[in-house]
C-alpha cells in the first residue's frame, strides 16, 4: 500500500555524492529509523522522499506509484522538520489547519481532524496560541499534529527529537512509539543517535558517507553486524576494535593481539581457519567484558589481564577504560569491581559474542 | 510488482535535456522581467554617460542613441572645459572639504554618545535614547530658519565650519541608533575582563570598542559621506557664497540655464557622480548591510 | 604631570566602565553626562532649539517682528497654489511608496531565484549612490522635448514616436498624454514623470531591505508549505507576505517620511513650476523668494506635525511586535 522503495537512487551536489546507489524497500506500516553520523546522507535521502530533492538518477516510489516527477504536495506524504517550521504568524489551529484548508477539505472536517490530532497529542488548550508563546516540547507537538491531520500514506519526521532536553527526549520517544503503534502508518526517521534508532525503530537503515550499511530488525544489527561500521555505531559505549592476528595451535584457533591471546570458540573456528597468520579485526563489545567476581553464567569466558586507566562510575555499573600496552578499550563490569586507575586487573571477556572482520573489505566473517 | 528497467544511455541523456529546456522556459517570464528591469534602471544613467562623451552641436540636435552610428562624434571636450570652467574642478575640491569632516565629526560625537547609552547606565537612559532617535523624525525644513539665523548671527553663514556643525547635527540622530545598537551588541565580557584589567572608558572606546566596530562605522562611514555628498538643500541654505559651493550646487545653477549649456551638464553630473559610485561599489556590502541592520533588526 | 597622574585625573573625568549589573559607583558618576554631552550640544542647537524656534517663528509676521497669531496658517490652508502644493505631496507620499515598495518587493522576489542575483540587486540599487541633482539632469536628458516633426533627443520621446505618437513636453504637460483629459490636481502628466524619478532612485532601497526580510525567511518553514500542498503562489500570499509584513512596514514609513521630505528632485527638475509644487520647495519659495519667514515656519511646522504621528504608530506597532518576540 504505502510501501516506499529506492531502485538505484543517487544524488549529486556538483562534486559530492550524497546518496550513493541507494536501494532500499520501507515496507509499509514500519518505523523505520535511518541512522548515521552527520553527512552521511540520510537527511537527503529523506528529502528524496518528500520530493523536496530530486534524484540525480534511480527511481523513487510511494505505493506503487514512480515519484520521481512528482511534486511533494502531490506525494501524500507529511513532514516533520528538525526546526518543527510552524508558520509564526498562524495560531497552532491554523498551523495545523493549513494542509487542509490548502486541499479545500470542508470546514467541519478540518476541525474534527485538528481536534482529534490535538487531543491524542495533548495540545487542546494551546489551540489560540501563535508558536513563539510555545514552549520546544510544545512547538514540536504542533509540527506532529501538522503531519498528522495530513492522514498521510508515510510520516518522514528528520532529527525531531535533536532540539528538546535529555529528560524530554527520552519521554518523546516512547510517544512516538505509542503514536507510531496508534496510527499504523509508515513512519520514516531520520537520526544520528543510535539510542533512538535502537528504541524505537522496527527497522533500522545505517548509513555512512552516502552508502547504505545494513537494513535490519535492531537486534539483529546489534548481534549481527555485517561491518566494522555498523558494529562500531550501534551501541553504546562502541564495541572494542582489535587489530589481531589468527594463530593455529594445539588447542585450536586463538587471536594474538600482541599484549594477549583469546582462544577462539569452536564454532566459530572453522570459519577463520582460511585466516591462519593473517590479521583480522576482532571486535568485543564492552558489556561482553566482565570482571571475574561478577561475571554472568553461561558465558564462554576468556581471562586477560590489562591495566585501568581512568574509571567512570555510573552508578550501577562501572566503566573502565583500559590499557594492555598499547590498545585501550572499554569494558562494563559491575559496580562493584574493586579496580583503580593504575591498577591490574583480571577481565573476562565473553568470546560467544565475539565479531570478526576482514582487514581489507572490513566486512564481518560471520554470517 | 518490479519493474527493474535499465534506461539507455541516450534515452536518458534526452530525457535530462527535454526536463531542463522545460525547466528553463518556464522560469523564462522571470528571466525577462528580472533582465528587462535591470536595463530599464540602467538606460538613463547609461544615456547620460554616452551624452557626456558627445559634442555640444550633437547633444543639442539628435538622441544618445544615434552616437552609435556613424558618422562616430566623440569627445573629451565637455569634460575638459567643465572641469577647467564653470569652476568644476572647484565645486569638486569644494565637496570634498564639505564631505570629508562632515562624515569624520558625526562618527565620533555619535561614537560617544552610543556608547554612553550602551554601556553606561544613567537615570533616564532609555527615555533620552528614544528621544534622539525620535529626532530622526525632524524634517530639516523645520530647523532652516532659525539656524539660518542664529549662523547669521555668529557669522557662520557660507562658512565651511558652519556646514559641517549643521551635517554633523543632522547627522547625530541615525548614528546614534546605529551605533548604539552595535556596540550594545558586543559581548559584555570583553568589556568587563578590560575594566577589570584596569582599564579607563577612554582606553576601552579607543582600543576596544571602535577597532571592534569596524563594520558599522564603515556603514555608518558611506552613509554620512554619500548623503552629504549628494546634499543640496543644505548647501543651498547655508552656505550662499558660490566659491564654496559643491558640486550639487553648481550642477544646480546649470541646470538653470537652458540650451547652450546642457553638454556640459552631462559631463558635469556624471564627475559628481563617480566617486559616490566608486564608493558604493567598493564598499557595497558595508552600506547594505547597514541599512538592512538599521530597517530588518528594527 | 607624571604619567600616572594624568592618567587618573583622565579616568576621573571620564570615569571607568559601569556595566549595568554592578550598579552606579562614586567613580565616575559624572562621566556619563560628559560622553553625551557634545551629541547633546549639537542635537539641541540644530534639531531641539529650532523646531521650538520655528514654532514660534509660525506665529509671527514675515521679519518676525510682530505676532500675528494664527495667521500664517490660514494663509497655508487657503492659498489656492499652497493646497495644490499639499495635493501634490500626498500623491508624492502614496503612488511613490505604493510603487517603491511593490517594485521593490517584485525586484526581491524575483532577484533571490536567479544566479546573477547579487548583479541585478547592485544594478537598481546604483540610483541611490548619485544625488538627486544627478538624478535630475539625467532624466531631464530622459524626458526632453522637442516639437513634432524635429528629431527627439528625449529617449522617452523618441520611443513615443516610434511607435507614432506625438512627442510630449512630460515635465509640463499636466493634461493625460494624447488626451484632452485634464484631471484635478494632482493628478497631472507631470506630477507622474517627476514621481517615477523617486521611484528609480528609491526602489533600490526597498528592495534591498525586502531582500534582506526574505532571506530570514528560513527555508524549512517555506518546505513545510511546500509538503503541505501549497504551490508557488499560495505560499507566496499565505506565508512570505504575512511574514514580510513587519519588515514592509518599516519600509514603507521610511519612503513616507522621505516622500514627504522630497525637496530635490523636484527643485532641480522643475523648480516647483507647472504645478508640481510640493510642501518642501513651497516651503523654500516662500523663505527666499518672497522672504517671508513667518509663512515658511507654518509650513516646516505642518510638515512636522504630519510626520510625527506616522513615526508613532510605526514606533508602537514596531513595540508591541517585540513584546510578543
Amino acid at each position: 500500500m504505502a510501501e516506499v522503495r529506492f531502485e538505484h537512487v543517487t544524488k549529486r551536489f556538483g562534486e559530492t555524492i550524497a546518496v550513493n546507489d541507494l536501494n532500499l524497500t520501507i515496507p509499509d506500516k514500519e518505523f523505520l529509523v535511518l541512522v548515521g553520523p552527520s553527512g552521511c546522507g540520510k537527511s537527503t535521502a529523506l528529502r528524496l522522499i518528500s520530493g523536496l530533492e530530486e534524484p540525480t538518477s534511480g527511481k523513487i516510489y510511494i505505493g506503487e506509484r514512480l515519484v520521481n516527477d512528482v511534486a511533494p504536495k502531490d506525494r501524500d506524504i507529511a513532514m516533520v522538520f528538525q526546526s518543527y517550521a510552524l508558520y509564526p504568524h498562524m495560531s497552532v489551529h491554523d498551523n495545523m489547519a493549513f494542509g487542509l484548508s490548502l486541499r479545500k477539505t470542508p470546514k467541519p472536517e478540518i476541525q474534527r481532524r485538528v481536534r482529534e490530532a490535538a487531543r491524542v497529542l495533548g495540545i487542546e488548550e494551546l489551540l489560540k496560541r501563535k508558536p513563539r508563546q510555545l514552549s520546544g516540547g510544545q512547538r514540536q507537538r504542533v509540527a506532529l499534529g501538522r503531519a498528522i491531520v495530513r492522514e498521510p500514506a508515510a510520516f518522514l519526521l528528520d532529527e525531531p527529537l535533536s532540539n528538546l532536553d535529555a529528560k524530554l527526549r527520552v519521554q518523546t520517544r516512547a510517544e512516538l512509539s505509542k503514536l507510531h503503534q496508534r496510527l499504523g502508518t509508515t513512519f520514516i526517521y531520520v537520526t544520528h543517535d543510535q539510542v533512538e534508532a535502537m528504541t524505537m525503530a522496527t527497522v533500522i537503515a545505517v548509513m555512512n558517507k552516502g552508502l547504505l550499511q545494513q537494513v535490519g530488525k535492531p537486534q539483529d544489527l546489534y548481534e549481527r553486524p555485517d561491518n566494522v561500521f555498523v558494529a562500531g555505531f550501534i551501541g553504546s559505549p562502541a564495541m572494542n576494535f582489535f587489530d589481531v592476528t589468527v594463530r593455529g595451535g594445539q588447542d585450536g584457533v586463538y587471536l594474538d593481539a600482541g599484549t594477549f591471546q583469546v582462544p577462539v570458540p569452536k564454532e566459530k573456528a572453522g570459519i577463520l581457519d582460511k585466516y591462519l597468520d593473517k590479521k583480522i579485526v576482532f571486535g568485543i563489545r564492552p558489556e561482553d567484558i566482565h570482571s571475574p567476581e561478577y561475571m554472568a553464567p553461561g558465558i564462554i569466558a576468556t581471562s586477560i589481564r590489562a591495566k585501568v586507566d581512568v574509571t567512570e562510575l555510573m552508578g550501577n555499573e562501572f566503566f573502565l577504560h583500559m590499557l594492555s600496552d598499547d590498545k585501550s578499550f572499554l569494558a562494563r563490569v559491575d559496580a562493584r569491581t574493586p579496580a583503580r586507575p593504575g591498577q591490574e586487573i583480571e577481565l573476562v571477556f565473553n568470546m560467544g559474542n565475539m565479531q570478526a572482520f576482514d582487514v581489507e573489505t572490513q566486512k564481518t566473517m560471520l554470517s | 510488482m518490479s519493474m527493474v528497467q535499465k534506461s539507455s544511455g541516450t534515452t536518458h541523456i534526452f530525457l535530462r535535456f527535454f526536463t531542463s529546456l522545460r525547466r528553463l522556459i518556464s522560469r523564462l517570464p522571470l528571466h525577462i522581467i528580472l533582465i528587462g528591469a535591470a536595463l530599464l534602471w540602467m538606460t538613463p544613467t547609461f544615456g547620460l554617460l554616452v551624452s557626456s562623451f558627445r559634442p555640444a552641436t550633437a547633444v543639442g540636435s539628435t538622441g544618445w542613441w544615434t552616437a552609435f552610428q556613424t558618422p562616430f562624434q566623440f569627445t573629451l571636450d565637455n569634460y575638459s572645459s567643465v572641469l577647467s570652467q564653470n569652476g568644476m574642478a572647484r565645486s569638486f575640491i569644494n565637496s570634498l572639504i564639505i564631505t570629508i569632516p562632515a562624515t569624520i565629526l558625526p562618527i565620533l560625537v555619535a561614537g560617544f554618545a552610543a556608547f554612553a547609552f550602551a554601556w553606561m547606565k544613567f537615570p533616564g537612559r532609555n527615555a533620552l535614547f528614544i528621544f534622539v532617535v525620535a529626532l530622526l523624525v525632524v524634517p530639516i525644513q523645520v530647523t532652516l530658519i532659525p539656524v539660518l539665523r542664529l549662523f547669521t548671527d555668529v557669522k557662520l553663514v557660507g562658512t565651511f565650519p558652519g556646514i559641517w556643525l549643521a551635517h554633523t547635527a543632522y547627522g547625530l540622530p541615525l548614528a546614534i541608533f546605529l551605533l548604539r545598537n552595535f556596540f550594545g551588541s558586543l559581548p559584555k565580557e570583553l568589556l568587563e575582563s578590560a575594566y577589570l584589567d584596569g582599564a579607563s572608558n577612554m582606553r576601552v572606546f579607543f582600543r576596544l570598542i571602535l577597532p571592534l566596530s569596524v563594520p558599522a562605522l564603515a556603514s555608518l562611514a558611506i552613509f554620512q559621506f554619500l548623503w552629504v555628498w549628494n546634499d543640496l538643500l543644505v548647501a543651498l541654505v547655508y552656505l550662499q557664497s558660490p566659491s564654496k559651493a559643491p558640486m550639487t550646487l553648481t550642477i544646480n545653477n546649470l541646470v538653470s540655464s537652458y540650451g547652450t549649456q546642457w553638454q556640459l551638464l552631462t559631463a558635469a553630473a556624471f564627475i559628481s557622480m563617480i566617486l559616490p559610485l566608486i564608493i558604493f561599489f567598493a564598499l557595497q556590502r558595508y552600506f547594505v548591510e547597514g541599512i538592512t541592520a538599521g530597517a530588518v533588526k528594527g | 604631570m607624571s604619567d600616572h597622574h594624568r592618567s587618573t585625573v583622565w579616568s576621573r573625568l571620564f570615569g571607568r566602565i559601569q556595566i549595568t549589573w554592578r550598579g552606579t559607583g562614586r567613580r565616575g558618576r559624572l562621566s556619563p553626562w560628559l560622553w553625551l554631552l557634545p551629541a547633546f550640544a549639537f542635537v539641541s542647537v540644530f534639531l531641539i532649539y529650532p523646531v521650538i524656534a520655528t514654532l514660534r517663528i509660525s506665529f509671527m509676521n514675515a521679519n518676525s517682528t510682530a505676532y500675528v497669531g494664527i495667521n500664517n496658517y490660514k494663509y497655508v490652508f487657503t492659498n489656492p497654489a499652497m493646497q495644490d502644493a499639499l495635493l501634490n505631496t500626498i500623491l508624492w507620499l502614496f503612488l511613490f511608496t505604493l510603487l517603491a515598495v511593490g517594485l521593490g518587493l517584485l525586484f526581491a522576489v524575483l532577484s533571490g531565484r536567479v544566479r546573477y542575483e547579487a548583479v541585478s540587486k547592485a544594478i537598481i540599487f546604483i540610483p541611490m549612490a548619485i544625488s538627486f541633482v544627478a538624478a535630475a539632469v539625467i532624466w531631464k536628458f530622459m524626458y526632453a522635448y522637442r516639437p513634432g516633426g524635429f528629431t527627439q533627443i528625449g529617449l522617452v520621446n523618441e520611443i513615443a514616436t516610434k511607435v507614432g505618437l506625438q512627442p510630449t513636453a512630460w515635465l509640463v504637460q499636466q493634461r493625460i498624454p494624447y488626451t484632452d483629459v485634464l484631471l484635478p490636481t494632482p493628478f497631472h502628466a507631470n506630477n507622474f514623470a517627476i514621481i517615477i524619478v523617486g521611484v528609480w532612485m528609491w526602489t533600490g532601497f526597498a528592495m534591498v531591505v525586502l531582500s534582506a526580510g526574505l532571506k530570514g525567511i528560513s527555508t524549512e518553514v517555506i518546505e513545510a508549505a511546500r509538503v503541505d500542498g501549497a504551490n508557488e503562489w499560495q505560499i507566496f500570499r499565505r506565508i512570505i507576505l504575512p511574514m514580510l509584513a513587519p519588515t514592509i512596514a518599516v519600509i514603507a514609513t521610511a519612503l513616507v517620511i522621505q516622500g514627504l521630505k522630497t525637496f530635490d528632485i523636484v527643485w532641480v527638475i522643475t523648480s516647483g513650476n507647472y504645478g508640481t509644487d510640493v510642501v518642501a520647495t513651497f516651503m523654500y519659495k516662500e523663505m527666499f523668494n518672497y522672504q517671508d519667514f513667518g509663512k515658511a515656519g507654518a509650513l516646516a511646522v505642518i510638515l512636522l506635525a504630519v510626520i510625527i504621528p506616522i513615526m508613532l504608530i510605526s514606533i508602537r506597532r514596531f513595540r508591541t511586535q517585540e513584546e510578543t518576540r
